[in-house]
């Protein structure tokens, strides 16, 4: 099994040291479709830590029972029950938010941080760890989608969160937002940046 | 000229092993730059000389951007003119007004474009490359004339550190920097490098030039065509007059700075060519391509798509596809490497240019994207030809063995028989 590592780690490793997105290059499809605006990828980034922290807690609980060779299957049933209820507070209570985000609170179930945390860590730890594991990857994710939504949102529209931000003046100067930020391949690009500058500041990442 | 010298030898120990030294490299690049460089190798030993290096290669190509490039001087101020509704053209302040409509854009290019290279090569401790002199002159002339300046150092700066810098540098690029940077600006602000208000300039420069109404507008040959509302367009530049296919060969048409006159392009063309810089290859089956689809888009014409009523010759002259066959296509660091490679890479150059051209209205020109996209694929195709070769040997080996086999076995058996 797993060697013993603190609950501190495991909760705090997935924001920087162990990123599921710029470190394990993982669930890089929503990033690219839910950062355009930064109001939509801070909904997407607090379900996936619900999903994922509940997913988690649940199969480490029912971790002994499963059998091994549907194991894939009920993890995926558990992911899809929660994934469903998210999806229905988001529709009763932030309906604006959930038609933007369309089928991509769905695709959650498909996102692979999901499924490898669960593979990896709750099938062999206990619950409470599980949780951390959960909420700290989570977390990681969502940090990622938030910093690239603002670059994406400031550039690309002008605004945050659906203010005005660069005032009118600049666009009087002939300042132009830039169309590009707005089209998916920015956010590929953006996030490349983000791994250049970690990668450059922690040399142990660093591939030969 | 003798003070500089003198004024270089004092600075030089502060670069070398002095307080400057993370420098040296930009000394040694204005250095070679100012001067010739005093130690080259002797006459002993063996020493392999090309007088061919990237820097000439560098040079050939700009001196082949020339014609290109003076003639867009002149084109652009005769656009205005025209726009004006002048009625006599006075060639030298002209000349003057495209240089001054030019100078700002060529000169940032240079600015941001050498900076960032410089700041890199001090990064990695290289020598300074050459690699961006082609780029900084052929960016503003595959660029409409009235694109904000801060624009283009924008676009500069993404194509040199996205395309170039984090793939090695000059040399290691997979796609076309120039056109990255066009191809940028295209997406990140399509208001300003499409349409019927950017391409002719309205402005007087610095006193120079005429004056033109207010609101006007006149849109490209191809921008005409790709708005046009079903049918055969009667295309017309500036000032309502039709445009025929002479305009468009000797380049009297609205259009970015350096690609209009398809006759200044094939003086560029013969130059790379007779100096061997460009493969004729690329640029012949780009150009077989482009009349190869052409032709079966006319065939096929529709009123649904306009383009498909120009006939398969106008399409070479008109927009940017000439310039990015003779210009783009040929550039050997993102071109196919191999011979029959080079033929594919071409003409499929030619014929998605056509087909995003006439089949896609929302892209008047699909030059840029065509080009960029088959340097995506290069590699690919250098791949699949390199792969065929090996199982074509591979093939040959293996009948070759067999057929000594089978003689081998047959004297045996001869042998056999007679003993």
């Amino acid at each position: 099994m797993s060697e013993k590592i603190s609950n501190s780690k495991v909760l705090f490793n997935p924001l920087s040291k162990d990123n599921p997105v710029i470190v394990q290059i993982l669930g890089i499809c929503s990033a690219l479709a839910v950062t355009a605006k930064l109001e939509p990828a801070i909904v997407m980034g607090l379900s996936v830590v619900a999903v994922l922290a509940f997913a988690c807690v649940i199969v480490s609980l029912i971790r002994k029972t499963i059998p091994t060779s549907v194991r894939i299957i009920v993890q995926l049933v558990v992911v899809a029950g929660l994934v469903v209820i998210v999806n229905q507070l988001l529709m009763a209570y932030a309906y604006d938010v959930s038609k933007q985000l369309s089928v991509f609170i769905g695709l959650i179930i498909t996102n692979c941080i999901l499924m490898g945390r669960l593979e990896a860590f709750a099938m062999g730890n206990k619950p409470w760890p599980a949780f951390l594991d959960g909420v700290g990857n989570g977390l990681g994710y969502a940090i990622i989608l938030v910093i690239v939504a603002f670059f994406r949102e400031l550039l690309g529209s002008g605004t945050l969160l659906g203010y005005q931000v660069v005032p009118q003046c600049f666009y009087d100067a002939g300042y132009a937002n830039n169309g590009l930020m707005i089209l998916p391949p920015m956010a590929l690009i953006v996030v490349s940046c983000i791994i250049w500058v970690h990668r450059s500041r922690n040399k142990d990442l660093q591939e030969s | 000229m003798k003070s500089l010298r003198k004024f270089m030898d004092r600075i030089k120990p502060a670069f070398y092993g002095g307080k400057l030294s993370s420098l040296r490299s930009v000394y040694d690049g204005f250095d070679t730059f100012l001067f010739t460089p005093r130690d080259t190798s002797g006459p002993v030993g063996v020493q392999v000389h090309d007088s061919m290096d990237s820097k000439r290669t560098m040079t050939i190509v700009i001196v082949a951007l020339m014609p290109c490039f003076f003639f867009g001087m002149y084109n652009t101020a005769y656009q205005h003119w025209l726009a004006a509704g002048a009625i006599e053209f006075p060639f030298w302040e002209m000349m003057l007004y495209g240089l001054l409509a030019i100078l700002p854009m060529v000169l940032t290019t240079y600015i941001v474009g050498l900076g960032i290279e410089f700041i890199c090569a001090q990064l990695r401790h290289e020598e300074i490359q050459e690699g961006f002199l082609v780029t900084g002159i052929i960016l503003p002339m595959i660029l409409p004339i009235e694109t904000p300046l801060w624009m283009v150092a924008v676009a500069t700066a993404f194509a040199v550190i996205f395309a170039k810098e984090v793939f090695g540098g000059t040399g290691y690029n997979i796609v076309n920097v120039a056109l990255t940077a066009r191809a940028f600006l295209f997406f990140a602000y399509p208001a300003k490098m499409s349409g019927d208000h950017v391409f002719v300039a309205t402005q007087p420069i610095l006193g120079v030039g005429p004056t033109v109404p207010d609101g006007f507008t006149c849109a490209t040959p191809l921008g005409q065509i790709a708005t046009a509302q079903g049918g055969d367009v009667a295309l017309t530049g500036v000032g309502d007059h039709a445009i025929t296919a002479a305009d468009a060969f000797w380049g009297f048409i609205p259009g970015s700075f350096g690609e209009t006159s398809t006759f200044c392009i094939l003086i560029g063309a013969a130059i790379l060519l007779l100096t061997r810089i460009a493969d004729w290859r690329i640029i012949v089956s780009v150009v077989a391509g482009a009349l190869c689809m052409g032709w079966i888009a006319n065939v096929f014409e529709t009123p649904t798509y306009p383009g498909s009523y120009l006939n398969p010759a106008d399409q070479l002259l008109f927009g940017g596809l000439a310039f990015a066959a003779v210009f783009m296509a040929t550039d050997p660091v993102t071109a196919a490497r191999t011979r029959t490679g080079k033929w594919i890479y071409g003409f499929l150059i030619g014929i998605i240019a056509v087909l995003i051209r006439v089949y896609n209205t929302g892209y008047p020109e699909g030059a840029m994207l065509a080009v960029l996209l088959m340097n995506v694929f290069a590699p690919l195709i250098d791949w699949c030809v390199v792969q065929a070769n090996v199982r074509r040997r591979e093939r040959r080996l293996v009948a070759a063995e067999n057929a000594l086999d089978a003689t081998e076995d047959k004297i045996e058996a001869e042998e056999g028989r007679a003993s």
